[in-house]
């Protein structure tokens, strides 16, 4: 019976392994369709100036998109990052996601403006179109506009130096 | 005293089951007909809450679940079909929304896995089954009757 004796390891060495590359994956990542396809269409107004904003103000350069809101904890955390990101020239366009005009305006004043355009999203619909799940995500888009990357949560240091900053750099 | 307690108790948790049931949404006033209404139920309870991902839009109290089933409800009252709907929500959010996921070939593992295993797993049983078999047969040796009944006389005889 060298199978019998065998068989068990063997199925137990398997489970475990399973087991193991379950425990790595993160099931917040959740694949986004949109990636490598133009960013969804919208026509929104801005919190910055009077003007709209739609996908056609999106093109011609590569440029990060990050959906925050002055009601979201995870968009303090990565504040500090994109700030340092903007110095360095980085143009990130924010949407202010199911927030209040006053409220995203006064966040912004109290903790500074990344954004070089800022438009509002108060009702979650170009969130929504754009497969967002909660706010902070970033997407890297390329200058003909196509999403080419996304990230969700808050951006940290190694995830922009070792994913968002690639995909930046290879979206021009 | 006791009573107090157990009553505040069973108070407390029928406000948590109260609140727990999500709210029904402010939905606009376009009410579906009863055939609309079931597709809509099905439909919610076969889609995924992404925020809180084990539990469908139906079920989910999150704000995303909410934004959801109000676009779920304004597509039906609008003519689209089911099929229609759930594009919508996969365009934009992946197959991974979806409880009941389409067969393709990155989930083709997903759909057979459950019955390769059950196969490998019958293998197994019929295999191990098998080679069990012979050791349990014991050979049958011809009975000496005779003797037999001597060897019971002989027990009935010295209790």
């Amino acid at each position: 019976m060298r199978l019998g004796f065998v068989l068990p390891i063997l199925l137990l060495v398997g489970l475990a392994l399973l087991l193991a590359f379950g425990l790595g994956n993160d099931p917040r990542e959740v694949p986004s369709p949109l990636i490598g396809k133009p960013s969804p269409a919208f026509d929104l107004a801005r919190l910055d100036t009077d003007a709209r904003l739609t996908e056609n103000d999106l093109k011609g350069r590569a440029l990060l998109v990050n959906f925050w809101a002055s009601w979201c904890a995870g968009c303090q955390v990565e504040h500090p990052l994109l700030m340092r990101l903007a110095s360095e020239g980085v143009e990130i366009v924010g949407f202010d996601y199911k927030d209040e005009d006053a409220a995203g305006r006064q966040w912004l004043q109290r903790h500074g403006n990344p954004y070089r355009i800022i438009a509002t999203d108060p009702q979650g619909q170009a969130g929504l179109d754009w497969g967002v799940y909660g706010v902070p995500e970033t997407f890297v888009l390329d200058a003909g506009g196509a999403i080419v990357y996304k990230h969700i949560g808050p951006l940290t240091e190694t995830a922009w130096r070792e994913r968002v900053q690639p995909a930046l750099k290879g979206a021009h | 005293m006791r009573r107090l307690w157990l009553a505040g108790l069973l108070l407390g948790f029928a406000a948590t089951l109260a609140a727990q049931t999500p709210t029904q949404d402010r939905i606009e006033a376009d009410a579906l007909d009863p055939s609309q209404q079931q597709r809509y139920q099905k439909l919610v309870n076969e889609l995924r809450c992404l925020v809180c991902q084990n539990q469908s839009i139906a079920d989910s109290d999150a704000p995303l679940a909410a934004d959801l089933r109000t676009q779920v409800h304004r597509q039906l009252a609008a003519g689209r079909s089911d099929a229609e709907i759930s594009e919508y929500v996969t365009e934009r959010y992946g197959d991974f929304v979806l409880y009941r996921p389409p067969f393709k070939r990155s989930t083709w593992l997903l759909w057979l896995g459950p019955f390769a295993l059950l196969a490998v797993a019958l293998l197994l049983a019929w295999i191990f089954v098998r080679r069990r078999r012979p050791r349990a047969v014991v050979a049958n040796a011809p009975v000496d009757a005779a003797r037999l009944q001597r060897l019971l006389d002989e027990e009935r005889r010295q209790p």
